[in-house]
């Protein structure tokens, strides 16, 4: 049945259909921020260049690394850093 | 005969399917038409177009587009057009095999000679379980206005419906077009008539909107009236369900069914009842959250600023027991007779019990139950919340074998609910909560004259009826039990 890739929208539609992002941060200063390395090489020389910048803004910066590149992060990972921090850089390549 | 046969063909159409007997059994005039020179025919086949095998004039019709545009209801049907040109161009039908009537509807006297006089024709497949929803979403008018949300391929289809908002936290049927179609067919009313305006956004809340919704709370067609009736006793100004939503308080809808609808849909007002395990007990409450949550965008955290809330707050719907008929129902209270089916909503929370297995009498019962209701919201608050009071089968027989009617029992309850001022005002019992100081020299109801509302429902066995407290912000100041009939 084709319909069951078309949905109908029980809102009142005020909203875009398309998916919502988080409501963004208005401020850092006095947030934390977690820097998530995604362990591909010189990714620490370059967060360190972003935390100095955050810190400089007033956030706490928590620094984070994936056990490997070719992977999604571990749920344990995503679950502490969601606790942890405010808000989350992520580098997604070289 | 029709003078016109004798000028030009008249064109005919028939509609057939070959798994229909009557149809096999007819082929033979099928033929002896279609060869006739004094008429012209087209044979719409529903189901196998090789049928009637080798005659030029069949239309597959396996798409059903002409049997549903000419409301085919039996087959075979023989229609007779105006316009030859023109195959919607109608001038009359017959159906099913009978003799006499063909050949006078032809106007050929040997028509079908050899075959018996009469068979009753089959069902058209327009008319198979499920499909006239089908085929109207295909080639009827377009009667459904709501935005499509197209899912991306990789999306599973029910993670979508959470990833959008639209959940209270458990899942939710995705709400296709089809399944939307078929809520609609569950009442008469018209898909863009607007019920009312949702809190708290405030925005027109149409019945499509509410199809929609109750599609994804897990509702039957059939509960779809009852729902729609929740959604228009929800948006009376005397419920408050604006107030309701925002307070910090625990309330929300509580919604109370009466009348026959209950028996007709399969309610539960028997073992359980305010309990888990009846669809339409737990779909049609849940329905009306869902509308207040994406119609009105009333979500926890916005515009709900609930400390707790309570878990009534997914859904919180039964059926009254009104298996004896000399115990008025709630709705028999606000008016209505025992014929009509309605919907009641009180702004309540949560379950607290009232355990007497010992009275016999009603004197001591009520006076039990009394007590037990002193605690609604707080036992030294008094006329600041209503309450239900959820009467066991077994405690309403203990009423009804001492000669009580309802009148009585409410009655008895206010008498003893009575309290002097002085007991409960602030600071008294060393407890700084209460009744303003002011009261001291009054004599103190616990509920306001319209605020003690009693309904029966529940398992046979068990002498444990329950008080559902309201919101504190209950009578003209907030919300008000209101009734609307289904």
């Amino acid at each position: 049945m084709q319909s069951t890739t078309t949905l109908l929208d029980p809102t009142a539609e005020l909203q875009t259909a398309a998916r919502q992002l988080l409501p963004r941060l208005e401020s850092i200063a006095g947030l934390t921020v977690g820097l998530l390395d995604i362990s591909k090489p010189r990714g620490k020389e370059f967060l360190d260049e972003v935390q100095k910048h955050l810190e400089a803004a007033g956030a706490k910066v928590k620094r984070y690394s994936k056990p490997t590149f070719t992977r999604i992060a571990p749920t344990e990972l995503t679950q502490q850093i969601s606790v942890e921090c405010d808000a989350v850089i992520e580098g997604l390549a070289d | 005969m029709n003078p016109t046969l004798e000028t030009q063909p008249v064109n005919y159409v028939l509609v057939v399917k070959k798994d229909c007997p009557t149809c096999t059994v007819i082929e033979p005039v099928i033929r002896s038409l279609a060869e006739n020179t004094s008429l012209s025919l087209s044979v719409y086949v529903q189901d196998d177009p090789s049928f009637p095998p080798n005659l030029d004039c069949v239309v597959d019709d396996s798409s059903l587009e002409y049997s549903y545009k000419r409301e085919i209801e039996v087959v075979p049907t023989l229609i007779r057009l105006n316009d030859k040109n023109d195959v919607h161009s109608e001038e009359a039908r017959i159906y099913g095999w009978d003799k006499g009537q063909w050949q006078s509807f032809t106007g050929i006297e040997e028509l079908g000679a050899e075959l018996v006089d009469f068979k009753p024709g089959c069902g058209s497949k327009t008319q198979d379980p499920g499909m006239s929803e089908v085929l109207a979403l295909r080639f009827g008018e377009q009667i459904l206005q709501a935005r499509h949300v197209e899912l991306a391929e990789a999306e599973d289809i029910m993670e979508a419906c959470y990833d959008r908002g639209w959940s209270d936290g458990l899942p939710v049927v995705p709400p296709t077009p089809l399944r939307v179609m078929r809520m609609l067919s569950g009442s008469e009313r018209e898909a863009s008539e607007i019920v009312g305006n949702a809190p708290p956004d405030n925005v027109p809340c149409t019945i499509e909107k509410i199809a929609i919704n109750a599609v994804m709370a897990g509702c039957k067609p059939e509960y779809f009236p009852v729902v729609i009736a929740s959604v228009e006793a929800a948006l009376q100004d005397r419920f408050c369900m604006h107030g309701l939503l925002c307070t910090t308080y625990f309330s929300s809808p509580v919604m109370v069914v009466n009348g026959p609808i209950t028996k007709q849909i399969g309610m539960n007002s028997g073992i359980n009842a305010l309990g888990q395990g009846n669809r339409a007990n737990a779909t049609i409450g849940r329905a009306l959250q869902l509308i207040i949550r994406n119609v009105g965008g009333g979500v926890p955290g916005g515009i709900d600023r609930a400390c707790m809330g309570n878990p009534g707050k997914y859904t919180y719907c039964f059926a009254e027991d009104e298996s004896d008929d000399n115990w008025l129902s709630l709705s028999m209270d606000r008016g209505f007779q025992r014929k009509d089916s309605v919907v009641s909503l009180f702004a309540g929370d949560g379950l607290q019990p009232v355990l007497d297995q010992q009275s016999r009498t009603p004197e001591s019962l009520a006076k039990s139950m009394a007590m037990s209701l002193r605690s609604v919201a707080h036992t030294k608050l008094f006329g600041m919340a209503d309450a239900i009071l959820v009467v066991c089968p077994e405690h309403r027989r203990v009423f009804r074998e001492g000669g009580w009617s309802k009148a009585e029992l409410r009655k008895a309850l206010y008498e003893e609910l009575k309290t002097p001022g002085s007991e409960i005002i602030r600071g008294a019992d060393d407890i700084a909560e209460g009744m303003p100081v002011k009261l001291k020299d009054k004599m103190l109801d616990k509920f306001r004259e319209d605020g003690l509302h009693i309904v029966t429902t529940g398992g046979t066995a068990g002498m444990f009826s329950a008080i559902i407290g309201g919101w504190v912000a209950s009578g003209e100041r907030g919300s008000q039990l209101t009734s609307q009939k289904i």
